[in-house]
């Protein structure tokens, strides 16, 4: 049974399995183990980014594919759940058929994408998703009447999903609109995540490594490598997409910072790299480790500083405001540490 | 007399104003093994390039089986039946070796492709592998790295995979190039099983004479780029024209 959800692909080491039981637990449990909203919206973001992540690896990792367009991806199913949401009114078909548009018409841009540069080099996919991306971000920064421009876009969601939806108590917690959001982004994120694990694992996953490790021979034995290449750069901005929709489904609101930044782009950079690229589970580990460090580095920085106060320089540089410095000192350390992720040194290879 | 299975006619190609092959007309018959030899640089590999689909022809046909397949994709080429092993081994390297024959009768199937289903539950599929594994003896390498294979290991797995293809046509570059004495055998032993097999039409790029002489029903000989000796391997190594052309330079050099 666990075989076949994980497709056969085991953590295949029992630090690995603990860490991954850990956060799987954790995340399943969040609202009961750590009541609050920020450690709610933490978990949430995980969740989401996992998945995110997960579907970035699926291009850098498996294929071999360098894309600076994933963010565009993400951005097209969150935009997708708001206007469906906004122009069909509240309601659960807004956010389907906003998620299966967004998802769509993803897929449709990563296809249109891939026709005209995986034919030539890898370095010139990157270029063109570089300069996509960019022109995809100004344009709904400048398409305020549709997309709300910078300031974004806020909607509502079905009221079953909101704090106001009251059911009961358990275990001291209420059971709100909010604890079925996050249940239905923690499901529909395990799902996509299985899911991904699947596509990997599948004869279609054997054909991408090998692409990955010699293309050339790859189409020597008969693989059509370009057609190989597109699928998985469609299929893997469909998921990013449908990640996007289920953030947008979290946070009711979109907007050009939360979904289209570079900024997030180079975090999915970083998530995949430090958790080990090519292995699915280095999503799980890199996507937890880096949203915590987001979140709770400037305070754990704030009490270490208070802690150290009587100490000369010292809490200068652990005060709150250094929290950038120190999570950059974290990513080089990694890097040159775990040069195959933290799921690759797990895993003992080389 | 039949039809030829795979045929160049006036195959050309330049780089810059340099002619690697030139204009090299020739007829491959089925269940033949042809030798192809000629002095470094004459052109042998970058003959294979063409036929397979590596570089594009600046003139000339290829035809397969009837069909004109000059303008065709590799992979397609592949599909219509001609198969390539390298001569710089060109594996999957951060794959195991099982992996690697696995992905290659993957690649012969249908153009279906599965995106949800397991690879590992296929067992055809790897007791297949399995047995084209156990005919170069690296069965019990399968679970390995490929980058962990010795030299002589990683050339047998280059010819395995050839194997694994089963194609009409075999084109062999120096497949026991490197390999140490005691290994050579066990793929020139693949070969002679393929040219018994009368079905299958072999193409060799290779060095050793002794080899040459007891595998081959037909020799050419490139040079500079051209075909200058097509026949029977004794006459050809002991006409004149290969004796300046390839064995007189071969001794020149040494």
């Amino acid at each position: 049974m666990i075989n076949i959800l994980l497709s056969g692909d085991r953590p295949r080491s029992i630090l690995l399995s603990v860490i991954l039981l850990v956060i799987l637990v954790a995340l399943a449990l969040a609202p009961f183990l750590f009541p609050g909203v920020r450690s709610l919206e933490t978990a949430a973001r995980i969740c989401i980014f996992i998945v995110l992540v997960a579907s970035y690896d699926l291009l850098l990792g498996y294929t071999g594919i360098v894309s600076f367009a994933h963010t565009m991806f993400f951005g097209l199913g969150a935009y997708g759940v708001a206007l469906a949401s906004i122009h069909m009114g509240r309601g659960f078909d807004a956010l389907v058929v906003g998620s299966a548009l967004g998802a769509l018409a993803a897929a449709v841009l990563a296809f249109a994408i891939g026709l005209f540069s995986l034919r030539v080099r890898a370095i010139f996919f990157a270029m063109i998703t570089l300069a996509v991306a960019s022109a995809v971000a100004v344009l709904v920064s400048q398409m305020s009447e549709l997309t709300g421009g910078e300031d974004g876009l806020n909607y509502l969601v079905p009221r079953e999903l909101t704090p106001a939806f009251r059911f009961g108590e358990a275990f001291g917690i209420k059971l709100n609109g909010r604890l079925l959001a996050y249940y239905l982004v923690f499901a529909s994120c395990l799902l996509l995540f299985l899911v991904l694990l699947r596509v990997v694992n599948s004869p279609f996953g054997r054909v991408l490594k090998a692409i990955r490790e010699n293309d050339f021979r790859a189409e020597a034995i008969g693989f059509r490598v370009v057609a190989y290449r597109t699928m998985a750069t469609c299929l893997s901005a469909a998921v990013a997409a449908l990640a996007g929709s289920i953030f947008a489904i979290w946070l009711r609101y979109v907007g050009p910072d939360t979904t289209l930044s570079f900024s997030i782009m180079l975090d999915i950079l970083l998530m995949v790299v430090i958790g080990g690229m090519g292995t699915m589970y280095g999503a799980v580990i890199g996507a937890t480790l880096f949203v915590l460090a987001q979140n709770y580095l400037q305070t754990l920085m704030g009490s270490a500083s208070d802690a150290t106060s009587a100490l000369p320089l010292i809490p200068d540089l652990l005060s709150p405001d250094r929290w950038l410095l120190w999570l950059g000192v974290l990513f080089i350390l990694s890097v040159y540490f775990f040069p195959t992720g933290i799921v690759g040194r797990l895993r003992g290879v080389r | 007399m039949h039809q030829p299975i795979l045929e160049t006619d006036g195959l050309t190609v330049r780089f810059g104003g340099h002619v690697a092959v030139d204009s090299v007309s020739c007829a491959f018959n089925p269940g033949e093994l042809t030798a192809i030899v000629g002095p470094n640089g004459a052109g042998k590999t970058t003959y294979f390039n063409l036929i397979s689909g590596q570089i594009a022809a600046s003139a000339g046909k290829v035809t397969l089986q009837g069909q004109d397949i000059t303008r065709r994709s590799v992979s397609q080429r592949c599909h219509a039946g001609l198969g390539r092993a390298f001569q710089l081994t060109n594996l999957f390297p951060g794959l195991s070796v099982l992996e690697n024959v696995r992905l290659v009768i993957q690649a012969r199937g249908s153009g279906r492709v599965s995106l949800f289903s397991m690879a590992d539950s296929d067992t055809a599929l790897t007791d297949t592998a399995m047995q084209v594994l156990q005919r170069v003896r690296l069965d019990d390498l399968g679970a390995q790295r490929v980058s962990e294979l010795s030299h002589g290991n990683q050339r047998k797995l280059e010819v395995a995979m050839l194997v694994a293809m089963n194609p009409r046509v075999f084109m062999f570059d120096e497949p026991t190039a490197g390999m140490s004495v005691d290994e050579a055998p066990v793929v020139l032993d693949l070969i002679t099983e393929l040219k018994r097999d009368k079905t299958r039409t072999v193409l060799l790029v290779e060095h050793k004479m002794d080899v040459i002489r007891t595998l081959a029903d037909r020799i050419i000989v490139l040079h500079n780029g051209a075909l200058v000796a097509d026949g029977d391997p004794t006459e050809v190594i002991a006409s004149d024209v290969v004796q300046e052309a390839y064995m007189g330079k071969e001794l020149a050099d040494v």
